[in-house]
């Protein structure tokens, strides 16, 4: 982690670490970390269960206090919830008593942005995720694949900077998981914000990220960092490509090396 | 089915598979019908078993007199509804938002349930006198808690992603409330309330079996003393439909209020 803060970097995290307290004490949950990203770049955070990489999301965002070092985003050090972001987590959060269009227009409301020209960016973004027609649909008239779709609207409205996401196709069938990862990689390729992706999923960081940060749990520290140097737009064909091979196989290799993942043969 | 079918002759059984007999209705006219038949059989003896012929004379007879005092309850059940609704819903969302508060005052909320409301009625009596302010006190006691419960139960629902959400789109601690937690809070508010309706209608009668010179629950008694128990089945009666109806325009409010719930539970169903 050479990496020297300069201008170019939109997310500066420095020597950040993370410690909850517990019956047994202080138990370190995170750190230290260093890791710049540059803006507009897409980035994962691979790793297992207990590794942290939600915590450091949360961290980034503000909604937690590290325990140390510091989190710099476009200049500004974060020390409360930072408002320049969306946020799409793992389950949707959608509020039941709206519809699909209310879900994304509250962002608008809240922020008292201009609400018809609100409206119309909502209703292009539920167009580009391919929901038109559920506009007025209540989430539990939605598919599990439809209601992340909207959070992922409800994140972008008010076109953030900063995109944070934490394991949001996790809940997910593989297909549908397929769908939102092409719809994702499409939207950044058009909006250009800057994708910080947590995942547990190794072929769902490489196939997204310009690069993928592979975490070690307990107390999670940066394991390493790896550039992903695949042509842009992706296809699905390219999972059979040879090079995205070699990618999976070295993150599962520092798994196995790490002891995350066991194979029963392993001398 | 679309437009085209509607030529097609439809298959006799269509139309009876749509309607849906009243079956709660039939077997409640049943039982009126039996209870009638049985009691006009036996040759009971009215100070036992009146029939429901009898009983719709005796409301005939002194209709002004259970509509009078049918007025008192209905005062004494609403007025201590709604002052539970105004001690309760505020002291809710106060648990709600102070760990200490919650830490102090919730458990024992939850742990007074257990104390049969209706044994301190003498004792609330005995302070206040005979006028409504006992009975108001009572029903409020009896309507309090689920509200106060029910309604914890509901703005703990909101999740820590949902508050999470809030904070990223900079949202005020007011908009936080408004717009998050107390909508997520209601369905669970209306249960307690629902719940609270049938509770305050115990309370009141309670309240008035105790000591009062007004409301149903004191004709009820003094008709039981004389020995007119159709008097007593016809006032026992509008009290029933009366808190039949308090319970139906709760959820009638319910309904109104939350479409997208009711509409989430009649999928449950």
């Amino acid at each position: 982690m050479l990496d020297i803060p300069s201008p170019s970097h939109f997310i500066t995290i420095n020597r950040v670490s993370k410690s909850f307290a517990s019956r047994k004490g202080a138990v370190r949950a995170l750190g230290d970390i260093d890791l710049n990203i540059r803006s507009g770049e897409f980035v994962s955070i691979v790793g297992p269960s207990g590794c942290g990489k939600s915590t450091l999301m949360m961290l980034v965002s503000g909604l937690l206090k590290a325990s140390g070092g510091d989190i710099h985003v476009d200049g500004k050090r974060i020390d409360k919830p930072s408002s320049d972001i969306g946020i799409v987590f793992q389950r949707d959060v959608l509020l039941e008593w709206r519809t699909a269009l209310e879900n994304i227009m509250l962002q608008a409301e809240i922020r008292k942005m201009d609400l018809a020209a609100a409206e119309k960016r909502a209703r292009h973004l539920l167009d580009m995720v391919g929901l038109t027609g559920f506009e007025d649909s209540y989430p539990h008239e939605l598919s599990g694949g439809m209601r992340q779709r909207v959070s992922i609207c409800r994140a972008l409205l008010h076109k953030p900077p900063l995109l944070v996401m934490d394991e949001p196709f996790g809940a997910l069938d593989a297909l549908t998981r397929d769908q939102l990862q092409l719809d994702l990689a499409r939207i950044w390729q058009e909006n250009g914000m800057t994708v910080v992706f947590i995942t547990h999923s190794i072929s769902e960081a490489v196939f997204l990220s310009d690069r993928v940060v592979v975490m070690s749990p307990r107390p999670g520290r940066i394991e390493q960092v790896l550039e992903i140097d695949l042509p842009r737009p992706r296809r699905l064909s390219i999972r059979d490509n040879t090079r995205f091979s070699a990618y999976s196989q070295e993150i599962t290799q520092i798994f196995k090396k790490l002891g995350v993942l066991r194979e029963g043969d392993d001398a | 089915m679309t437009s085209t079918d509607m030529s097609v002759p439809r298959p006799a059984g269509f139309g009876i598979s749509q309607f849906q007999p009243p079956y709660a209705a039939i077997t409640l006219v049943v039982f009126i019908v039996g209870w009638e038949v049985i009691a006009r059989l036996t040759n009971l003896p009215t100070y036992l078993l009146p029939t429901p012929t009898a009983i719709v004379e005796a409301f005939y007879e002194n209709w002004n007199l259970y509509l009078v005092n049918g007025g008192v309850t209905l005062i004494e059940i609403l007025s201590g509804f709604f002052v539970a609704i105004l001690i309760g819903i505020p002291l809710a969302t106060v648990i709600a938002y102070s760990r200490t508060v919650d830490k102090a005052i919730y458990p024992l909320i939850v742990g007074s349930q257990t104390i049969p409301k209706a044994a301190i009625a003498p004792l609330l009596l005995a302070a206040f006198g005979y006028g409504l302010a006992p009975k108001i006190t009572i029903v409020a006691l009896m309507s309090f808690f689920p509200i106060v419960i029910n309604s914890v139960v509901g703005f703990k629902m909101a999740s820590p992603e949902m508050l999470h959400l809030a904070s990223s789109m900079g949202a005020t601690p007011l908009q936080t409330f408004w717009r998050f937690r107390l909508p997520q809070a209601l369905p669970s508010m209306f249960a307690g309330m629902k719940l609270a309706s049938v509770l305050s209608v115990i309370g009141a009668i309670v309240a008035e079996f105790v000591g009062a010179q007004s409301g149903l629950g004191y004709i009820i008694m003094v008709a039981g003393s004389n020995f007119r128990m159709d008097q007593q089945f016809a006032a026992i009666i509008f009290l029933s439909i009366m808190g039949m109806i308090f319970f139906w325009v709760i959820g009638f409010a319910e309904r109104r209020a939350l479409p997208w719930h009711a509409s989430i539970r009649s999928d449950a169903d």
